[in-house]
């Protein structure tokens, strides 16, 4: 189990983590999510060790390894650049760890042969790291990680640097592969997709801090804040300032139908929000639909991105199918409005249950 | 724009790699003069050396006697005399003691030095680091006489030691700077990999790291030994007859019974041949050592 409690790193008027406090069950996967510098690589350096937190303290298993060097911890952990041992072999490399450790010889043998063909490597054990593909020595560095057995994996966006198709068999391997052996995995990605394909649980990071930690799914549909619910968005959340008065929403250039479950809601001001899933092109405009102007359009083949601006905030419609209106058009848009995300001014979530507890 | 623009593309290059025969049929002027520079170039570069090689076959009065491209009279006594005469061979052996002890010297002490200034950021981290170059700003001459007078007075004067140390001064700064370079190149990722993975951090130096750097220790140890295999002053100032270096004995020689040309052609050519060798070994790192490690 890893403790981080009221974990903080500054270097000089700099915070890079600010008062961080998590729990890791050992056999769970957790997702650090966050775009680039929002302290995930920080982050995952003060768990493996190889900073020392200026605040708060490090616990595994009850002990507090705060400032403990990093040779001294049961750590493994992957980078994002491929990085391997580059005067070594790919069976020197994998069995590194074990060396150190004074494994005996056989089970030195068994366990490298065993991780090789988990990852596909075995053909390649008698090459240097350099003379293979970047997915080959990428899988090296997995296989070191996976041959320490620690009990504590770090992935550090392991996959970014990675075509497509070996992306898509690595995610779904890496999973299974340390969770079986019931060590914390705790892996870093900036992409929210990533995040829900992994599952496990996810904490969506912020400028350093840690906006909210929970089981992916359950944040990914309910947010606690705006913060978590934009890091939580991809392609980015829609989100625009509106006035609830009696059942509707109201902004310029926008009234909509307050939700069945927001009913209770008091009147005032508030920030509402769909995902770019949310939202779907309606042919005429009617009670219910936004009309918004297209600046760009951008088609991936089956799916389109509709970029508009309403209200001074940039969004966009994620529709199926090729869709390429004229930019400068104006289109409507039916938004789903039971998916609709409402928070307050300070950026928290309402949700029904918040509001049975407020009433 | 996806198939029309590649196919008119394609049809395009079909066109121009028709019309290539057609321009080709001209007849192009032989360039019959492009051995003449190369040619020049080698033999002003060879010139000197192979005047040199022809001296130390010559005997002394057929050198002084007039010009000649080739030894009239081929003799290796001038050879045979360096090689047998003690005072000689001892030149060149004092000399390969200072050089051999002052390059590995210079690369232990460079090694950590360069290692830290390449991974941690301290006080003063940058401009000690400069100021680690504008030590080989200074002449030689400069410090050769507070070497002296301090070798004298703890008894190193007059030893390999010396001239090792002495010449440290000059070589410490550079494989700092060499090596620094070289040890840049490495992703520091890799020495928290091996710190991950349970190295102590002399353990991942010599196992790890070193063999990374192994082509930049190479081109150190090699600008050391030239930098001290070719400098004098220090060399002949800090010794006297039991660890005189080559440089001193020829230039005794010369003076003693008149020019013995021959036999400083000889030695001359015996000076050349060590420095070949290692330049041999290090040729495809040369050019990265005079960029500092810094390509």
């Amino acid at each position: 189990m890893l403790e981080l409690k009221t974990v903080s790193k500054r270097i000089g008027e700099a915070t890079h983590i600010d008062s961080v406090s998590m729990t890791m069950e050992p056999g769970s996967l957790n997702v650090l999510l966050g775009p680039t510098l929002s302290g995930k690589t920080s982050l995952m350096r003060l768990m493996a060790g190889l900073d020392r937190p200026t605040d708060g303290e490090v616990w595994v298993d009850g002990v507090n390894v705060t400032g403990l060097p990093v040779q001294k911890r049961d750590v493994a952990m992957v980078y994002q650049q491929f990085i391997n041992y580059p005067a070594m072999t790919v069976y020197d490399n994998i069995a590194s760890p074990m060396r150190i450790a004074k494994k005996r010889k056989a089970e030195i043998d068994n366990t490298v042969e065993r991780v090789a063909t988990l990852l596909q490597l075995k053909p390649y054990l008698k090459r240097l790291p350099l003379e293979l593909s970047g997915g080959q020595q990428q899988r090296t560095a997995l296989a070191r990680a996976l041959a320490k057995n620690a009990k504590l994996v770090l992935l550090d966006e392991p996959l970014a640097n990675l075509d497509y198709k070996l992306r898509e068999e690595l995610r779904a391997e890496l999973p299974r592969i340390f969770t079986q052996s019931g060590a914390v995995f705790v892996y870093a990605t900036a992409e929210p997709e990533e995040a829900l394909l992994l599952g496990g649980r996810t904490a969506t990071l912020h400028e350093g801090r840690v906006t909210q930690f929970d089981d992916t799914v359950r944040l990914y549909r309910s947010p606690a804040d705006l913060v978590t619910a934009r890091t939580f968005s991809d392609p980015p959340l829609n989100v625009i300032g509106a006035v609830k008065q009696g059942d509707q929403f109201r902004a310029a250039g926008l009234a909509l139908r307050v939700p069945d479950k927001f009913k209770n809601l008091f009147d005032g001001p508030y920030t509402i929000a769909f995902r770019p899933h949310h939202l779907s092109l309606a042919s005429e405009a009617s009670d219910n639909t936004i009309s918004l102007q297209i600046s760009v359009t951008e088609i991936t083949g089956s799916e389109s991105f509709l970029h508009a601006t309403i209200g001074g905030e940039d969004w966009v419609v994620l529709e199926h199918g090729v869709h390429d209106p004229a930019p400068g058009t104006t289109v409507n848009v039916a938004p789903k409005l039971d998916q609709m995300l409402v928070f307050d001014r300070l950026g928290e979530a309402i949700t029904p249950s918040t509001l049975q507890r407020a009433a | 724009m996806t198939d029309v623009p590649a196919g008119s593309a394609m049809a395009q290059a079909d066109a121009a790699s028709r019309t290539v025969p057609a321009t080709r049929t001209r007849p192009q002027k032989p360039l019959r003069l492009k051995w003449l520079v190369p040619t020049l170039y080698i033999i002003f570069l060879m010139l000197p050396i192979y005047w040199l090689v022809n001296m130390s076959f010559k005997t002394t009065n057929e050198i002084l006697s007039g010009i000649s491209f080739y030894p009239a009279n081929f003799t290796t006594d001038s050879y045979v005399e360096i090689l047998t005469n003690p005072v000689w061979y001892w030149g060149y052996i004092n000399s390969i003691t200072y050089v051999v002890l002052n390059t590995i010297l210079s690369v232990c002490v460079a090694l950590p030095a360069a290692y830290a200034f390449s991974r941690y950021r301290f006080l003063g981290d940058k401009h000690l680091f400069f100021w680690l170059l504008t030590n080989r700003m200074a002449p030689p001459a400069v410090f050769a006489l507070p070497f002296l007078q301090l070798y004298s007075s703890v008894g190193l004067f007059d030893t390999p030691f010396a001239v090792a140390l002495a010449h440290c001064l000059f070589n410490i700064p550079l494989a700092v700077w060499i090596l620094e370079g070289f040890m840049s190149g490495v992703p520091k990722e890799i020495d928290e990999t091996a710190y991950i993975d349970g190295y102590s951090f002399p353990k991942f130096f010599v196992k790890i790291f070193m063999p990374l750097i192994a082509s930049g220790i190479g081109v150190t140890m090699f600008f050391c030994f030239m930098f001290s295999w070719v400098e004098m002053l220090l060399a002949k100032t800090l010794t006297s007859v039991q660890a005189q270096p080559i440089a001193g004995v020829m230039t005794r020689t010369a003076s003693s019974s008149g020019y013995e040309l021959g036999l400083l052609a000889a030695a001359g050519v015996l000076t050349i041949i060590p420095g070949a060798i290692v330049i041999y070994f290090v040729r495809n790192y040369i050019a990265k050592g005079f960029a500092l490690g810094r390509v």
